[in-house]
């Protein structure tokens, strides 16, 4: 199968939707002619004019309120919030406004097609304030799916999913995947959303993760491998709804676990799986279950100080390591 | 008066309905059977009716958490809207989105918003989608004083006035916000005056006079149907009652509340229709009669209706499957 990047995939599903439903828009800060701050959109202006590609300026409430309100008139606005980091100053929108509207008019409006695009992640040594995960944040919302594919397939497979689903979604990508090669088919299709996968079967041990931590969760499953440790790798892709059933299933089969996240290791996605294995499966459990993410302080500037901080595979591996013999 | 008598006293009729619809609601918080709190607009009447008998039927129009007298002019059933009110299942939104929420989407009428702000920006979205549909409808929106300060009215009317949108935006300023009076907190005299920091056109109008306030939407509807962009009119509209009902309004002078209740509007009206011969007092005695007999439908349909099952807290969440649920 033909190989594309992450980012690649991501302007595929859109420009294939965009191609496929006139009523499919992106709205965002330099989304048009700079092609967006990743990237992501570059050739989409050309490609569908000024109409469909609209830039905006800084002003997320602005583009969040113009997206809500387009949507509840049967456009399909896929707009685009820069960094996750900048949800807090639009955030009304994704709490208190397009996540309650279906369900506070008692179903008058049915459909609300709405996909926030955002990035989200460390590494790129922008600190504190450009380099979060509070994908967390956001579980804790009824009426907002939260999505967060690690593989350039997943990406475009989950967004093409997204832009068809009719509901309220933040879809999260990963500034450090936005490079990864991967196969992607030139077809449009789905992965549904709400599903898990495991993408490495295993006996001994299930390392559960999601976005750029499953990569590095892959990668130190091979290490494990080296060690005698057989891991199998579950990656969530839907944080919300949160898929209980994969998660079950495999931990009651290695009857031991790690979730990994690259978020603050307080009150995150790792905390909800956890509440989920405790519900589903704590007398299939042989040890506790460990956590492997980003203790709670600012994430520094200073290259050496946030590669210690944030979670990487060598702490994969030991925390595996700690329960699985 | 220009307009067919039978238009006058309709719009007379709704502004008697306002009235005694919200003095009802009064009564039932002081009775103790309304839950929760509300916010009535007695004395604002004239320019609910005025504004929206200016509208076409097809243009969309929302409004903030005083917005029952808008729904009323805007011939939304006062049965539902009692309903909803008392949170029964007959309601608008099937009791869960009450009087701060309240929606009535078969009158493109998306509802009042428990925050202030954002309507603003939402009806940039139903703006956008209205302009590229290109019937010449308009998306209005009305916001209080207080909601002028909010940082997503600036966004609003930047986005609205760079991309041209047929959006009418309206601030009722009723002077108070709860309790900071206008005085205290506004940087401007007439808040229509910020217009000319967006480059579109302002103007402010008196809420008692409701033919000004008729004629002042009119017109400016009428410049934004033509493609030239969006405006802002203020409407100067004191409320009588409280913030929020049970309010002791102890931020406002007797004397001021005696002058205020000099000017109302419902009684002015009636006076030039008596004064220019286009009614007689026989004629408003039927049509308060009539609106009398259509609030106590309401009060009958609303005590005769159930609360909404107990199914109906987790409905209307997620639309899936071609149904809402």
């Amino acid at each position: 199968m033909r190989e594309i990047t992450y980012l690649e995939a991501i302007r595929e599903a859109l420009r294939q939707e965009m191609k496929l439903d006139e009523k499919v828009f992106i709205l965002g800060e330099d989304v048009g002619a700079f092609g967006g701050c990743f990237g992501v959109t570059a050739g989409l202006l050309e490609e569908f004019g000024e109409e469909r590609v609209r830039d905006t300026p800084i002003s997320e409430s602005a583009i969040m309120g113009a997206a809500l309100g387009s949507a509840l008139m049967g456009l399909r606005p896929v707009p685009e919030l820069m960094f996750i980091d900048f949800t807090p100053v639009c955030m009304d929108y994704l709490t208190n406004q397009a996540p309650k509207v279906r369900y506070m008019c008692g179903g008058q409006v049915e459909k609300l097609p709405l996909v926030v695009r955002t990035t989200s992640g460390g590494w790129i040594r922008a600190a504190g304030q450009h380099s979060q995960s509070l994908e967390g944040w956001f579980t804790q919302v009824p009426g907002l799916k939260v999505v967060m594919p690690g593989t350039p397939y997943d990406a475009k497979g989950l967004l093409t999913a997204a832009m068809r689903d009719n509901n309220p979604i933040l879809f999260i990508e990963h500034k450090v995947l936005y490079g990864m090669e991967g196969p992607v088919p030139e077809e449009e299709y789905l992965v549904p959303l709400g599903k898990a996968e495991v993408k490495k079967e295993g006996s001994d041990i299930t390392l559960i993760s999601y976005s750029l931590m499953l990569q590095k969760t892959l990668a130190a499953a091979e290490e494990l491998a080296g060690a005698g440790i057989n891991a199998e790798v579950v990656d969530l892709r839907t944080l919300s709804p949160l898929d209980h059933d994969t998660l079950a299933q495999s931990v009651q089969k290695t009857h031991k676990a790690v979730v990994i996240q690259e978020a603050y290791e307080s009150a995150g996605v790792a905390s909800l799986v956890i509440k989920s294995l405790m519900e589903s499966s704590f007398d299939y459990l042989d040890a506790p279950i460990k956590t492997v993410a980003a203790p709670d302080t600012v994430i520094p500037f200073s290259p050496p100080l946030e590669d210690a901080m944030l979670p990487d595979e060598a702490k994969i591996v030991q925390a595996a390591k700690e329960i699985a013999q | 008066m220009e307009l067919p008598k039978e238009k006058l006293l309709d719009m007379y009729e709704k502004m008697v309905k306002i009235r005694i619809f919200e003095e009802s609601l009064s009564d039932a918080v002081t009775g103790g059977t309304l839950p929760g709190f509300v916010h009535l607009g007695v004395g604002q009447e004239a320019p609910m009716v005025g504004l929206v008998s200016a509208l076409r039927p097809s243009d969309w129009i929302s409004g903030t958490h005083r917005e029952h007298g808008l729904m009323i002019a805007r011939d939304a059933d006062m049965r539902r809207m009692r309903a909803e009110i008392f949170g029964k299942v007959t309601g608008y939104c099937k009791g869960k989105g009450g009087s701060m929420h309240l929606a009535v989407y078969e009158k493109n009428a998306p509802g009042c918003n428990g925050i202030l702000g954002p309507n603003q920006t939402i009806n940039n979205g139903i703006a956008l989608a209205l302009k590229r549909k290109g019937a010449g409808d308009i998306a209005v929106v009305l916001f209080g004083d207080g909601a002028s300060h909010r940082g997503e009215f600036h966004e609003a009317l930047n986005l609205a006035s760079i991309w041209k949108l047929p959006s009418l935006a309206i601030c009722v300023n009723n002077e108070y916000g709860i309790s900071g009076c206008v005085d205290d907190v506004c940087s401007v005299e007439d808040i229509s005056a910020r217009a000319a920091g967006y480059g579109i056109p302002g103007l402010s109008v008196d809420g008692n006079d409701l033919m000004a306030v008729y004629e002042a939407v009119t017109e400016t509807a009428k410049h934004i149907r033509a493609g030239k962009g969006p405006a802002l009119i203020e409407i100067k509209a004191t409320r009588w009652k409280g913030h929020f009902e049970g309010d002791p309004q102890n931020y406002r002078t007797p004397e001021e509340m005696a002058a205020m209740k000099k000017k109302d509007g419902i009684l002015r009206f009636e006076k030039e229709l008596l004064d220019q011969g286009i009614a007689t007092e026989a004629d408003l005695e039927d049509t308060r009669n009539r609106a009398q007999k259509a609030l106590q439908e309401a009060i009958e349909f609303e005590e005769k209706s159930d609360y909404p099952p107990l199914e109906e807290i987790y409905t209307d969440l997620y639309y899936e499957e071609g149904r809402a649920v």
